[in-house]
């Protein structure tokens, strides 16, 4: 290997991109894009949602119980005085959900008998019905503790919860999913910057003249790697830097442990897209290739929105040969929890493993020929 | 004029069909799709790992402990003796839930004081965490309801009935693979009619197409007819898929989901189209189908709720006809909407699909 | 015998295409001499650019042996690669990087020292006049410039072998004789040349030849002892009042007569050896051979032919033809920009009934602009145009079932078979269903498409998709024809079937406009306008264009002659008003 020659081609390829924004493009522009489509579409955290509360007969009662929901930032309560047009409300999508205090409740807690009311969530969604109807829950018990305050009648409950969340007391979506994004993004990044540009050396016929040259295989790989390894880096540091910033992640970990598993990440997507160049070498193909191979896996199955614990045995066998997989979870401890190693360890080994298996495929498959 | 056009359409399922890679994204990722999506896109949770650390060992704990190992939900995976020994099983993702039982929790149940039990989440991944606390709460609930009943407590003043409508269960499978029907058809759609301009133009044939008697309306048209075609046949094989195979309610008349399905079609050709005469390459083509594609299903409520969105990317969403037809296909498959109840999703699809389909004709006609 | 500089021992190499292996080249044994120009001719797909792979140890052969410079490619072929030069098909430029970085790059690969490196640039910017633009980007270079910084990157560490892979396709003739002056001057300094090309006009500047065809190599032979034993065979034959086109239709047909063209004023004839079988009325004078001569000789009865062309049918009646006095085609200070480039600089010609018009220009001339304005696929910036009478991009679609359409790339539907692409256009003309069935089997039979009816377009030999392409655009026996570039690519055999199926074309009676950048097809045509950089240099009849371009030094110019002469006239003139 030649130190000038190896100079020679990264300068080369420094040059191309400066003077074809495409590259840029695919670096910088695009990751940005897709943060931004993604941090601000995907939100798992529900705020103001419209629902019903149906109360037959209003005393002090039943409107302590309504306060409840007024007061939340999760609700934006809709009275009713009936039923039927709340579920005619709940048909039409106007509510997600029913809060029902029947005309007799008043009078079973004057009794001093279990009132029964309804919650009744529209199921289409079941996760946004699931979390709703957790919240309304959560309202009951704070009315039940206020009560028993107000009213002089101590009520105790037998076993009572006191729940502590580590890494992200809020339950804030958006701190896992931002992260999560990161990984997906960075995988079709660095494997399209790859795979589309090593295309282009083909189509042009470029890589004939590069070829009948006394430049080594090895040369011309890491004369690729190099440049788009920095690329990618810039990349990753945008996306960073707009979650920190835009989305306000906060960074437990450690800087240099978020830039050394990148650094190991990148080098897997790279190698990817590099592998996928040298079996495809059109880059309409290449660059379908590696959308089809890397995004949608990526955004399925690294558990980035999808539990993987959750998902059937074979599935979550398969999502062991996805690479985001890992990212994924490393950059959500470094993110939230901080530099955590026995995660950060064996996540980082899988990715070397994965860089070596296609740095080693890419270089085994292509030689320095043209079939 | 009807000879014409016919003749196009022919040739253009020849062309299509007859080409391996075409057959390939017309059959391949509708199948790969309904698979991930239908196993893998789940936010349904099974098997939680967790954890308990239980200092009292009486036998309200081991009562309270034996609902957790009732639930299909939790799946214990250790039990530690000392506090520290938590910590590291949550870093490392092992367990996300630790159940910390206090030293006195049985002696203050049975002197009918509250007890408490701690519970530790592993909230990095917080939609999980939170289904997660909500699972925990009701299995305590449960336990206390037992717990008074038979130890003589006083019953709780209110006590909520739940109900969940048109998926009494929440299973979110329910939820997810209707909205296959609308994903793979948008994407096919969008593939035929979004590369097919594009790619008589870069194999010449255009310009053939162009110096015929063929007027460019016509040319339109055939090209237009078999994305509606194929984009129909699509979508009624993967919606006898969800109903035979994934078993997802169908509560809802056909006549009101065909209506949708057309008028979304003719949407999605409009601007698949409109691409299509606006790119000068196939992969300029592609990249326009991508650039489309990818923020119409993020932003369409596929995946997660549209009133989650900020304002102004709700505000986005109105132009996206994937955002009315899975409204449609979701209310159709499980609250058994009717046309009456969906009009307000057929309107502005019919108006996207007119505003496209004019775009598209004008820009063909100036591109001449 | 001298050293050989390229030996390649009973090579196969195979390729798998859809599943079938093809067999690139089959059993090629063959040497290129050392010091020597090393032609490597034959048509498209007959396995040149393997053969030049091969040699550059890009490919190692299936079975059998390359030796380079006396080293066997398949264990040294890193040695090889730092002795030999080798310039692809598409020059394997950056064409973002300028001129300067690209020959830096390649010094760089090349390992040449800093002091080397400029030395050899300097060198090289002066033979190929490349100095001034040393900062412009290889993207905004003229095909020739291109093709001669591809040349110079090549030739950055004197090679011993220079490889040169079809170096002058779609270059003006211009740039190729600077092209070819370079590569004379490398040989004269001591360098082998193994150059492959489609232009027979080439080979005959090549010392030796090797003629490839289907993967076999069929000849391989010093260009003179090629000529010959031809020599004696090739006439000149005029005939007084009849047509050239005439001439040349009969005296194909007859026999004893292996070849026939029109070559400037009369018909050249290549003869199979016997007595001429003149007529009393014909003049035959004896001309020396020329290569073209040796390559049809040799390539007679290999390549799949036309039976004899029956006249195909006269344009419909039902769509009047234009009085013959009228022009058919109408053009008047015709303009075309995109944004500030002006593509078409206000030309102006007519065009009779049934006259061959041709286009006659360099790439980037003008031409396809002004074919796609006349078709309507294009609106003129400025001027009028009028195509029988109407403008095609404004009349009513009815108006174009008058004209048929043959495009540069033979557009048809790749995955349609022959049968199909021929219903559809049918349908799309607008044509009955016994007519369609009718016109079917005539294209069929007249073209022998027959054999390939189920085949699909794109799997057609070159040839046969031309073929393919002129029976779509003749099925609704238009009035006018329009054919852009129809023989690119095609080799000349197929090219000499084409225009006699344009001739009969014309002699019933269809006005056919043509494009081409083949020189010697000038020829053909009646009439031609001359173009470079959007305007018309010359127009009339070819030997009307060539006499203009007439010297003392040389009186019977060949088009090619005239056209270097009349764009360098044309130059001069530019610079001196400037």
């Amino acid at each position: 290997m030649k130190h000038r020659r190896l100079r020679a081609l990264i300068r080369k390829e420094f040059l191309q991109i400066l003077r074809d924004p495409s590259a840029i493009a695919i670096a910088f522009v695009m990751p940005a894009f897709l943060l931004f489509l993604f941090g601000y579409g995907v939100s798992l955290d529900a705020r103001h949602v419209p629902v019903a509360v149906v109360v037959e007969q209003p005393d002090r009662d039943t409107e302590a119980f309504a306060a409840g929901l007024a007061q939340s930032p999760y609700f934006e309560p809709q009275r009713f005085t009936d039923m039927t047009a709340a579920s005619a409300a709940l048909q039409q999508r106007q509510v997600e959900g029913i809060l029902w205090l029947r005309q007799d409740f008043s009078r079973h807690l004057l009794r001093g008998e279990t009132a029964p009311f309804s919650i009744i969530v529209n199921g289409v969604d079941a996760n946004s019905a699931r979390l709703l109807e957790g919240y309304l829950q959560g309202v009951w018990q704070n009315w039940l503790q206020q009560r028993a305050r107000s009213s002089g009648v101590p009520f105790v409950v037998p076993a009572v919860s006191t729940e502590r969340i580590w890494f992200n007391p809020a339950l804030r979506s958006r701190n896992y999913l931002v992260p999560g994004l990161i990984a997906v993004i960075m995988t079709l990044i660095g494997a399209l910057l790859t795979a589309m540009v090593v295309a282009r050396e083909w189509e042009r016929g470029t890589m004939e003249a590069l070829m009948a040259t006394p430049v080594t295989l090895t040369e011309i790989l890491l004369g690729k790697l190099l440049p788009y390894f920095l690329m990618g880096m810039g990349g990753m540091a945008l996306t960073v830097a707009l979650a920190l910033t835009l989305f306000a992640v906060p960074l437990v970990g450690s800087l240099w442990t978020l830039s050394l598993s990148s650094a190991l990440f990148l080098l897997v997507a790279l190698g990817m897209g590099l592998l996928i160049s040298t079996l495809a070498r059109n880059q309409f193909v290449a660059g379908q290739l590696a959308v089809i191979v890397t995004f949608l896996p990526a955004f399925m199955l690294s558990g980035f929105i999808f539990d993987i614990g959750s998902m059937p045995a074979p599935v979550q066998l398969v999502t062991h040969v996805v690479a985001a997989r890992y990212f994924v979870s490393i950059l959500q401890t470094v993110f939230l929890a901080g530099d955590l190693w026995p995660v950060l360890l064996v996540n980082s080994a899988a990715l070397a493993f994965m860089a070596t298996i296609f740095l080693g495929l890419t270089w085994r498959l292509s030689r320095k020929r043209l079939d | 004029m009807l000879a014409r056009i016919y003749a196009l359409v022919i040739k253009e399922f020849l062309a299509l069909l007859k080409d391996r890679a075409t057959r390939v994204v017309l059959v391949g990722p509708p199948i790969i799709q309904l698979i991930v999506f239908g196993y893998a896109a789940t936010f349904d949770l099974n098997h939680v790992p967790y954890v308990v650390y239980d200092e009292d060992g009486g036998g309200a704990a081991r009562q309270l402990l034996a609902h957790f190992e009732g639930s299909p939900t939790f799946r214990i995976v250790g039990r530690v003796s000392r506090e520290e020994q938590i910590a590291p099983l949550l870093d490392n993702q092992s367990a996300l839930v630790a159940l910390h039982i206090g030293p006195h929790f049985s002696r203050d149940l049975l002197l009918h004081r509250p007890a408490s039990v701690q519970v530790l989440i592993d909230g990095r991944n917080s939609n999980t965490a939170a289904l997660a606390l909500n699972h925990v709460s009701a299995i305590l609930a449960a336990f206390n309801l037992q717990w008074m009943k038979e130890h003589g407590w006083r019953a709780p003043p209110a006590q909520p009935e739940l109900r969940a409508w048109y998926n009494p269960n929440l299973v979110s499978r329910w939820f997810i693979v209707p909205g296959i029907v609308a994903l793979l058809t948008l994407v096919v759609t969008l593939l035929v009619t979004g590369l097919s301009v594009a790619r008589e133009r870069e194999m010449g044939t255009l310009d053939q197409l162009l110096v015929t008697p063929l007027r460019p309306l016509e040319i339109l048209i055939g090209k237009a007819l078999p994305g509606f075609l194929i984009g129909g046949l699509e979508a009624a094989v993967i919606t006898l898929a969800v109903i035979l195979w994934f078993r997802v309610p169908f509560k809802g008349s056909v006549a009101a989901l065909a209506l949708g399905v057309m008028l979304f079609l003719l949407a999605v050709i409009g601007i698949g189209l409109l691409i299509s005469t606006l790119a000068a390459t196939q992969q300029q083509g592609l990249l326009g189908v991508f650039l489309f594609l990818v923020p119409a299903v993020i932003l369409s409520g596929f995946s997660t709720p549209v009133s989650n969105m900020p304002e102004a990317v709700q505000w986005l969403t109105r132009v996206n006809p994937m955002r009315y037809f899975l409204v449609i296909v979701r209310g159709v498959f499980l609250e058994g909407a009717d046309m009456t109840t969906l009009w307000p999703q057929y309107w502005p699809l019919a108006l996207l699909g007119a505003a496209s389909l004019s775009a598209a004709t004008w820009r063909f006609r100036k591109r001449l | 015998m001298a050293e050989a500089a390229l030996a390649l021992e009973s090579c196969t190499k195979r390729f798998r295409r859809d599943g079938a292996p093809v067999h690139a080249l089959d059993q090629v044994s063959a040497t290129v001499r050392a010091g020597r120009i090393t032609g490597l001719l034959g048509p498209d797909g007959a396995g040149k650019t393997t053969l030049m792979r091969l040699a550059g140890a890009l490919l190692l052969p299936d079975s059998g042996r390359v030796t380079v410079l006396g080293l066997d490619t398949r264990s040294e072929g890193m040695a090889i690669q730092e002795r030999i030069g080798y310039m692809p098909q598409r020059f394997g430029l950056y064409e973002e990087l300028t001129v300067q970085e690209n020959l830096d790059l390649y010094a760089a690969l090349q390992g040449l020292s800093p002091a080397e490196k400029k030395t050899r640039q300097q060198e090289l910017l002066a033979l190929t006049a490349l100095g001034p633009f040393g900062n412009r980007r290889a993207g905004q270079l003229s095909g020739g410039m291109k093709q001669k910084l591809g040349l110079a990157c090549a030739l950055l560490r004197s090679p011993s072998l220079l490889l040169l892979d079809e170096p002058t396709v779609g270059v003006d003739p211009i740039s190729r004789r600077e092209l070819w002056h370079i590569i004379q001057s490398r040989r004269n300094a001591g360098v082998s040349v193994l150059i492959s090309t489609a232009y027979l006009d080439e080979a005959e500047r090549c010392e030796d030849i090797l003629l490839l065809h289907e993967g076999r190599l069929l000849v391989q032979d010093t260009q003179a002892s090629l000529q010959s034993t031809l020599s004696g065979r090739c006439y000149r034959v005029r005939r007084e009042g009849t047509p050239r086109r005439r001439l040349r239709t009969e005296l194909a047909a007859r026999n004893g007569v292996l070849d026939a063209t029109i070559q400037a004023d009369g018909v050249r004839v290549l003869s199979d050896g016997g007595a001429p079988p003149a007529l009393p009325a014909e003049q035959w004078d004896a001309v020396p051979p020329r290569f073209e001569d040796a390559f049809v000789n040799l390539l007679h009865g290999r390549a799949a032919s036309l039976q004899r062309p029956e006249p195909p049918p006269p344009p419909r009646h039902d769509l009047t033809p234009a009085q013959d006095d009228l022009p058919v085609i109408e053009v008047r200070d015709l303009w075309r920009r995109f944004g500030s480039f002006e593509a078409v600089k206000g030309i102006s010609f007519q065009v009779r009934a049934g006259q061959v018009f041709g286009l006659l220009g360099a790439n980037g001339a003008g031409k396809t602009t002004t074919f796609n304005m006349l078709c309507g696929l294009l609106s003129p910036s400025a001027g009028t145009l009028r195509v029988a009478g109407q403008n095609l991009g404004h009349a009513a679609a009815a108006a174009r079932a008058r004209i048929g359409y043959v495009s540069q790339k033979f557009a048809l539907y790749g995955n349609l078979s022959v049968l199909q692409n021929l219903d559809f256009f049918a349908s799309v003309y607008g044509l009955g269903r016994q007519e369609r069935a009718r016109r079917r089997d005539w294209a069929l039979a007249h073209f022998s498409l027959a054999p390939y009816a189920r085949v699909n377009g794109q799997d057609l030999p070159l040839g046969f998709k031309q073929r393919l392409a002129l029976a779509c655009a003749l099925l609704h026996q238009p009035l006018i024809l329009f054919l852009d570039e129809p023989t690119s690519g095609v080799d000349p055999l197929a090219r000499r079937e084409f225009w006699s199926q344009i001739n009969g074309l014309a002699e019933s009676g269809v006005t056919i406009l043509v494009t081409t950048h083949f020189m010697e097809e000038a020829e053909y045509c009646d009439e031609l306008v001359l173009m470079s950089q959007g305007e018309i240099l010359a127009q009339g009849s070819p030997q009307a264009i060539r006499s203009q371009a007439a010297t003392r030094d040389l009186p019977n110019p060949t088009m090619e002659d005239a056209f270097i002469t009349l764009v360098q006239a044309h130059e001069a003139g530019l610079r001196r008003a400037s």
